[in-house]
């Protein structure tokens, strides 16, 4: 067992209990805490993966900007557990099976791949450092970039819309 | 230098989505079924750069930049209708969103 | 002879227009006769007729200058089907020519006759507008005619010949709604459907002999069948076709024992007696013959019965006309005896003498007529006269129906004395029955002698013919001589025949010219050598023809048999004229052979016992019993309808409530049904979509692994 083995073992053990955390919290800050940590146990896996600047990004779009929008939503709302209720009683049991269904297809896809390929723990340091993924990104895919922007635009209009829709035209 | 075989991310990426879909399918939370569709979207981030850096080419980190700008787009949408339907409902749990019926 | 060679030198080129001019005429009376004035529309339909009779003469011209070839001209194709070649082609020889110039030619002076007799004639019976209509239905008939004479082929003489009996029956019953006496009244109707019928019973076996003809011979060209007949003549075949036709030929010519309707045709106004009925359609019959020559000549026997039918005709009509009293009627009887004659020569194979009494009875028969529609109307001027005094006739018209008695302006007991009111038509009338009863040097004379020399000759081919004519011709002297003598001498026997006033010119001069051509019509003909102008002009349709001398002792003992019935008649009916109301003399030394005479033999009520009344009570039957009671009560009601009813229910109850509406429901149901368990599925919930969505990844993901 190498140290990456033991090293990726562990974050992986990190990762995935957070991600449970999530999941099985009843308070929904929990969730967005653990979720938070979630985001940046996977920046450092990125760091690992010879990604340093998608792993800044991970951490500072993700586990910053988006994760605090949702904290801000979660104390508007509220933070009141829901009511027991069971509209659905199948719900849980099926989301459950098929749920484990899915992870026996995956293993078993995992281990009938013939020629996996091998993780170089060490990065170069022209593969994932900024100025490699802007010269890549101002270059070639300059228009995707370019409509991103109008994207993130619509995002911002339609955001404020939806949310001032009442105050503007009363109930609709 | 020894690596780590690059089927220890893809497992570990489909266990994270796995447990994203679980979050999608049992919570009633709207936030946090939101949360756990964040959780997939980085699981699927996770394995995109995975691959990139296996095949030592840079294609699939910008689409994960890609991926982070458009889940930025989507949490500012989703989040907004939450908000609205949060106003009119007076609840975010999405069992009591069954409108569209047959 | 070659059509493109012989276009070239004559008028041939001209032969469709022997249609079209009498069509063009009828279609321009037709649409624009309306607004014409009666002369004009007279005018122009005796100038389409006329126009007919030029290009006749201009065809018989050109003919000559060709020495008397056969000229076909072809006009149009009209049923190509297999076997089966037929055009409309002209055909031009001596025999149509002649034809063409007898129908045309009378045709076209029994136009003019009828300008000035439709004028009044339309007045006595109140209703002028059917003056346009008589000249369509003129000029229709002229056309058909022509297409019957002119026809290259036996269908097409059919066309002709259906054509003539169509209008025949118009003609007939042109006065529809009234009888001879001109009362209100469906008896003209009735006279022009009874000419239909009997035709009808000819067409018949016209038609069979048509079918039969094109069975054996693949052909109804004439040349072809000719041909064919003499190259292989198949004596039972040809028998069959020649008695056939003779059917027809009894229809059409009446004769015995279908000539029952040419005494009632006399309904329809004179000029169209004149004209159909007794110059030219009846003639078609003869004409018949004639053109079929080649096939009677290959058959004793069929030839033997048709000259018997035609002297037996003869004599049996002459013995009718001896006993009528309706001045058309007798004429009528006439036409039927002088038509047996005609018939019997072209039996006998005496063409050329059929043909020469064909175009002589055409000219006196015509002169005849017309004279007699001439007197008729002579005597209802009398009788107009009379009754309204001396009102002119607009103010006469209002209480015309009311005071006026059933008065018959043909029978010739009301006449008498009538030469002294009508001078004209009474020396047009002398010459027509010269003509007629065969007084040297009248046409008649010839035509007739020529017919008797031919029975005289064939008689041992022929037996028994020479007999009857000469009987027959005896009795028309004398029905001719007895005529004379009750319409135009004696007293006047009644208050209208003092008061009768001759006609117009408009009607004399056309019976002038007919008189001319009745006295010296026999020139055609004469039985001298180097005078045998009509047997020289047919010898190139009919082969060979020997020209008879003048036989002494024929002609001399027909001359004396008609100055003997002359005599008679005069010592009968001249010396002491009739009274008013008296019987006729015969009446009593005859007894009932005039009974008979007076009632035409009773044919007519003996074909009403024998054929019409079984017809009626077999009709009567088929409709009430067979027709009504059991198609329509029985089968209808009860094997169509109640079947039909009960498979209606049986389709409707079982079949289509019990399986078809059951199916229809099922699948509705099962529908509602499974919609309802489907729509279950969609139950709003947003997290068991997503179930669903994640069932179907799994799935297909493990059907890509495992498959």
């Amino acid at each position: 067992m190498t140290t990456d083995l033991i090293l990726f073992l562990i974050l992986a053990a990190v990762a995935i209990a957070t991600a449970v955390g999530m999941l099985l919290s009843r308070n929904a800050v929990y969730s967005a805490l653990f979720l938070v940590l979630n985001f940046s146990t996977v920046a450092v896996f990125y760091l690992l993966l010879g990604a340093p600047f998608i792993a800044i990004t991970q951490v500072t779009v993700y586990a910053g900007a988006i994760m605090v929008l949702f904290l801000f939503v979660i104390m508007l709302l509220g933070t009141d557990e829901l009511p027991e209720r069971t509209v659905l009683p199948w719900q849980k049991p099926m989301a459950v099976f098929l749920a484990v269904v899915l992870m026996v297809e995956g293993v078993y896809l995992i281990l009938t791949q013939k020629t996996p390929g091998l993780i170089n723990n060490a990065p170069t340091e022209s593969t994932g450092s900024p100025q490699a993924i802007g010269n890549l990104l101002f270059d070639q895919y300059l228009l995707p970039f370019e409509v991103t922007s109008i994207l993130l635009l619509v995002a911002m209009v339609g955001a404020i819309v939806l949310t001032n829709k009442e105050k503007k035209g009363g109930q609709s | 230098m020894e690596g780590v075989s690059v089927n220890y991310y893809i497992g570990l990426s489909a266990i994270l989505f796995i447990i994203g879909v679980l979050g999608v399918l049992v919570r009633r939370n709207a936030l946090v079924i939101f949360m756990s569709i964040e959780l997939m979207l980085n699981a699927a981030n996770l394995a995109f750069v995975a691959f990139s850096s296996v095949n030592n080419s840079l294609d699939g980190q910008i689409f994960v930049f890609f991926i982070m700008t458009v889940a930025a787009a989507e949490v500012a949408v989703g989040l907004a209708l939450i908000v609205a339907i949060f106003r009119t409902k007076k609840s975010i749990d999405v069992d009591q969103i069954n409108l569209l019926k047959g | 002879m070659n059509f493109s060679e012989a276009a070239n030198t004559g008028y041939f080129f001209l032969a469709p227009w022997l249609v079209f001019f009498p069509v063009i005429g009828l279609l321009f009376n037709m649409i624009f006769g309306g607004k014409m004035s009666e002369k004009a529309i007279g005018t122009v339909a005796s100038l389409a007729s006329g126009m007919a009779f030029v290009v006749s003469v201009l065809l018989a011209y050109s003919l000559s200058a060709t020495h008397g070839h056969t000229v076909t001209v072809p006009f149009a194709e009209w049923i190509h089907i297999g076997e089966l070649q037929l055009d409309w082609t002209f055909r031009i020889d001596t025999l149509s020519t002649v034809m063409m110039l007898v129908v045309s030619g009378v045709g076209t002076l029994i136009h003019i006759y009828a300008i000035g007799y439709m004028h009044e004639d339309v007045r006595f019976k109140d209703d002028v507008k059917r003056f346009r209509r008589f000249f369509v239905f003129l000029n229709l008939f002229i056309a058909m005619m022509m297409i019957l004479v002119s026809g290259d082929s036996y269908l097409m003489l059919f066309v002709g010949w259906e054509g003539v009996g169509l209008c025949s029956f118009l003609l007939i019953g042109f006065w529809y709604d009234f009888d001879t006496l001109g009362q209100k009244s469906t008896a003209n109707a009735e006279a022009g459907k009874k000419a239909f019928i009997a035709n009808r019973v000819g067409d018949f076996g016209f038609l069979l002999a048509i079918f039969t003809t094109f069975w054996h011979f693949g052909s109804l060209q004439f040349d072809a069948v000719f041909k064919a007949a003499e190259a292989h003549p198949d004596p039972i075949v040809i028998s069959a076709i020649t008695l056939f036709m003779l059917i027809g030929v009894t229809g059409k010519s009446a004769q015995v024992p279908l000539y029952v309707w040419l005494p009632d045709a006399m309904a329809g106004p004179t000029p169209v007696s004149a004209l159909i009925h007794a110059a030219t359609m009846v003639t078609a019959g003869v004409y018949l013959v004639v053109r079929s020559a080649p096939l009677y000549n290959l058959v004793h026997g069929a030839s033997y019965i048709v000259a018997m039918i035609g002297a037996v005709t003869a004599l049996f009509a002459a013995t009718i006309a001896v006993g009528q009293y309706d001045i058309k009627k007798v004429l009528a009887y006439s036409t039927i005896s002088q038509l047996g004659f005609m018939v019997a020569a072209v039996g006998m194979g005496a063409y050329v003498a059929g043909i020469f009494h064909l175009a002589t009875h055409a000219f006196f028969k015509a002169l005849l007529f017309l004279s007699a529609g001439s007197i008729i109307l002579g005597m209802e001027r009398g009788h107009h006269h009379l009754a309204h005094g001396h009102d002119d006739h607009g103010d006469a018209d209002a209480h015309h129906d009311e005071e006026e008695e059933v008065f018959d302006p043909g029978d010739m007991r009301n006449m008498g004395n009538l030469r002294k009111q009508m001078p004209v038509t009474f020396w047009l009338y002398m010459a027509g029955t010269l003509a007629l009863a065969g007084i040297f040097p009248f046409a008649g004379f010839w035509s007739k002698d020529e017919i008797l020399l031919d029975a005289k000759l064939h008689a041992e081919h022929f037996p028994g013919v020479y007999w009857l004519l000469s009987i027959a011709a005896f009795l028309t002297a004398f029905y001719m001589g007895r005529q004379i003598w009750m319409v135009f001498f004696g007293k006047e026997r009644t208050e209208v025949a003092k008061h009768a006033e001759e006609s117009p010119p408009v009607m004399t001069v056309p019976l002038m010219v007919l008189a001319v051509l009745a006295v010296l019509g026999g020139a055609m003909n004469l039985p001298f050598d180097g005078f045998h102008n009509l047997g020289h002009w047919l010898e190139h349709t009919l082969g060979h023809v020997e020209g008879l001398p003048l036989d002494l002792g024929v002609a001399g003992i027909s001359t004396i048999l008609a100055l003997l019935a002359i005599f008679f008649s005069w010592l009968i009916y001249g010396k002491n004229p009739l009274k008013d109301g008296q019987p006729d003399p015969l009446k009593k030394p005859l007894g009932f052979l005039f009974t008979g005479m007076e009632n035409k033999w009773f044919v007519d009520e003996g074909y009403g016992a024998l054929v019409i009344k079984p017809f009626e009570k077999l009709a009567k039957f088929l409709s009430v019993t067979v027709d009504w009671n059991f198609w329509h009560d029985w089968f209808h009601d009860s094997v169509i309808y109640a079947g039909f009813k009960g498979l209606a229910r049986f389709l409707s109850e079982p079949v289509d409530m019990g399986i078809i509406n059951a199916i229809a429901d099922k699948l509705a149901d099962m529908t509602k049904r499974s919609s309802e368990g489907l729509s279950r599925l969609q139950n709003g919930f947003v997290r068991s979509y997503a179930l669903s969505v994640l069932l179907g990844v799994v799935a297909i993901l493990g059907y890509l692994l495992f498959k």
